[in-house]
């Protein structure tokens, strides 16, 4: 089997690497921060990542480098930039081993930005249940800061950068960037209108980059190894490598770094070493809840965003949740329509009773209660959403909805007609019941 | 100022915070931790106190406090487990995880032990799909459950208030060192 080598994911799995200031220094950790405050232009910098293809690993998959060029040059007051760590996608457990594992990676990632858009605060957006990732974030900060890596006059320049660790408290909406923003001012996380987009109106109305995790980390690398080189990896349009997470019913679960490409058989079958018990594949999640299903006619697509996006679904945040041929699709269409409807942030109208609606229809039909127009029903419920909000949570919310009417329509006909679920759901499964 | 609950203690941990940030009001998620750490939960007391010290009305502090899952506005159990019921984990047990525990503490999801000890709920997906089943109890993760884990959790929280079974920093494998 072929075998790929790792960038993010290197440091943590030499022996004892425990991702102290220590560990990260011993593998030239920092260095690239020193190089681009004291040698590179923030122009330069920003020209360098985008040569290097570099692409958003929140979830959009924007380039990061054109990202960073929307901040205006002439503006006199503060800039912000704030860490997406609010990793709640369903399925996506990868910033998590990246905070946990080597903080300090991430770390000189959100200073190589903040030089790039010339911020000089630095907010962590980290999700309220990562207690261990806070403690283990707060720690390297305070190694930082007193190794003179954070603080006033770095390396010797005038540029200051103080990184502050914001925690949320339970509420996946704030990964969406302007509902982050909302909750850092000490809101509601409720998503704002764009435009103005943060990088116009952002953090306390000033200019403001949002950035994952996952995004940041590759900055040091792209910066020591050249743009080239990371262009290099993957495909022409999604460059460099990205971090699965596999989980659901595969032999091996876990979070996998590859250049972006690779076909959903390789990683379902050679890489997560197949289905659990050599079971038939009935359906794949390619890139966290918020992307539509796949059927096992599409294991030979590329995982990068434009293939991926081909065969009706998106790359997403890189969770890959792979489900057997004993999985009920209708079961699992209602299993993640009660956690959108449970995240629903309220403030607009078709999401916030849309999903309550959908969720409705479908435990009636789960449950053997259904009536043969419920699926056009819930279509048409999903197009009242579709395009219809502020933000891209209600495209989210109907893509598992839709897409398993899709592909798996006969499903909902068979619960309909014979009033019951043909899976007779174990104790397991019986749990959204 | 004369707070009603929270603690000199309290109070001082929440107003450190104020020079980070350029307006008072962004400490509120940080200041409604650090009250409900105190008091066990978020009493009306309690938000008053915070609404004091960041200068905001009572009703501002509620309206944020209703909003996010983890801010607990009655009280709960001491040790507060909670279950992930997202799609990776239900698809690994996560359903016979919950009646398990339902069945060994003789209370539903929602409820609290009537010894004040545990208060059992469900929540959506908590980034360790890959471990599944899992649950959170307090501050920390316990991953890869099974109902022989459980008994023992539960067994050192009652008797050592933490267990050496609780999970982390990340544990799966990463590519090049597989099982
Ligand atoms: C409903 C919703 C939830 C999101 N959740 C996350 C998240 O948990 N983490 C994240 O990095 N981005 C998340 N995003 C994407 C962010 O809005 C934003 O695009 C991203 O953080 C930008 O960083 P990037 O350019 O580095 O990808 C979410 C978007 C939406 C619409
Ligand atoms: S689905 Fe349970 S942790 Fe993600």
């Amino acid at each position: 089997m072929q075998t790929y080598e790792p960038i993010l994911l290197k440091n943590m799995s030499r022996p004892g690497y425990v991702g102290s200031l220590e560990d990260y220094r011993g593998v030239g950790g920092y260095a690239m921060l020193e190089k681009v405050l004291k040698e590179m232009s923030p122009s330069d910098l920003i020209d360098i990542v985008k040569k290097s293809g570099l692409r958003g690993r929140g979830g959009a998959g924007f380039s990061t480098g054109m990202k960073w060029s929307f901040i205006p040059k002439d503006h006199t007051g503060p800039r912000y930039l704030c860490c997406n760590a609010d990793e709640s996608e369903p399925g996506t457990f990868k910033d998590r081993q990246l905070i946990e594992r080597d903080p300090h990676q991430m770390l000189e990632g959100i200073g190589i930005a903040c030089f790039a858009i010339g911020a000089h605060q630095a907010y962590i957006y980290i999700r309220g249940e990562f207690d261990l990732g806070a403690e283990i974030i707060q720690n390297a900060i305070r190694e930082a800061y007193d190794a003179k890596l954070f603080g006033k006059d770095l390396f010797g320049t005038d540029f200051d950068i103080d990184v502050v660790l914001h925690r949320g408290a339970g509420a996946y909406i704030c990964g969406e960037e302007t509902a982050l923003l909302e909750s850092i001012e000490g809101k509601r996380g409720k998503p704002r209108t764009k435009p103005p987009f943060p990088a116009i109106h952002g953090l306390y109305q000033e200019p403001t980059v949002v950035n994952n995790v996952e995004t940041l980390a590759n900055l040091p690398y792209i910066l020591k190894n050249g743009p080239e080189w990371y262009a290099g990896i993957g495909t022409q349009k999604s460059t460099g490598t990205r971090i699965f997470s596999v989980s659901g019913h595969v032999k091996r679960p876990g979070n996998y770094e590859v250049p972006l490409g690779i076909t959903l058989r390789e990683m379902i079958y050679e890489i997560a070493g197949g289905v659990r018990e050599d079971k038939e594949l009935k359906a794949i999640i390619p890139g966290g809840a918020s992307a539509p299903f796949l059927k096992p006619e599409h294991l030979d697509a590329r995982m990068d965003f434009e293939s991926i996006a081909e065969v009706g679904s998106m790359l997403g945040s890189g969770g890959v949740t792979v489900m057997d041929v004993d999985t009920c699709m209708v079961w699992a269409a209602m299993n993640l329509m009660e956690f959108f409807h449970h995240e629903s942030c309220g403030k607009c109208t078709p999401c916030r009773e849309g999903s309550a609606w959908i969720l409705q229809v479908l435990r009636r039909i789960e449950g053997g209660l259904g009536k043969p127009e419920d699926i056009d029903l819930l279509v048409s419920l999903c197009e009242r959403i579709e395009g219809k909000t502020v933000c891209a949570f209600g495209e989210a919310e109907i893509g598992p909805i839709l897409s398993t009417i899709k592909n798996f329509r006969e499903e909902y006909e068979t619960h309909i007609a014979e009033k019951r679920c043909p899976y007779r759901p174990d104790a397991a499964l019986a749990i959204a019941h | 100022m004369r707070l009603k609950v929270l603690s000199d203690k309290a109070k001082e941990a929440i107003e450190v915070q104020f020079p980070s940030y350029p307006d008072k009001r962004s400490v509120l998620l940080p200041a409604l931790r650090i009250a409900q750490e105190e008091i066990g939960y978020l009493s009306e007391s309690a938000m008053i106190d915070v609404a004091d010290l960041l200068g905001l009305t009572p009703v501002q502090v509620y309206e944020v406090a209703t909003f996010y899952s983890q801010y607990n506005l009655k009280p709960v159990g001491k040790y507060l487990i909670q279950v992930c019921k997202t799609l990776s984990c239900a698809l690994v047990g996560a359903g016979s995880i919950v009646t398990y525990l339902q069945e060994k503490l003789g209370i539903r999801t929602g409820e609290t032990t009537s010894d004040g000890l545990f208060t059992l709920k469900l929540v959506e997906c908590l980034a360790a799909c890959g471990s599944a089943p899992m649950m959170q109890i307090n501050d920390r993760y316990y991953e890869q459950l099974t109902p022989e884990k459980m008994d023992r959790i539960l067994e050192d929280l009652k008797r050592d208030g933490k267990s050496p079974l609780a999970t982390g920093p990340f544990m799966l494998p990463v590519m090049g060192e597989r099982s």
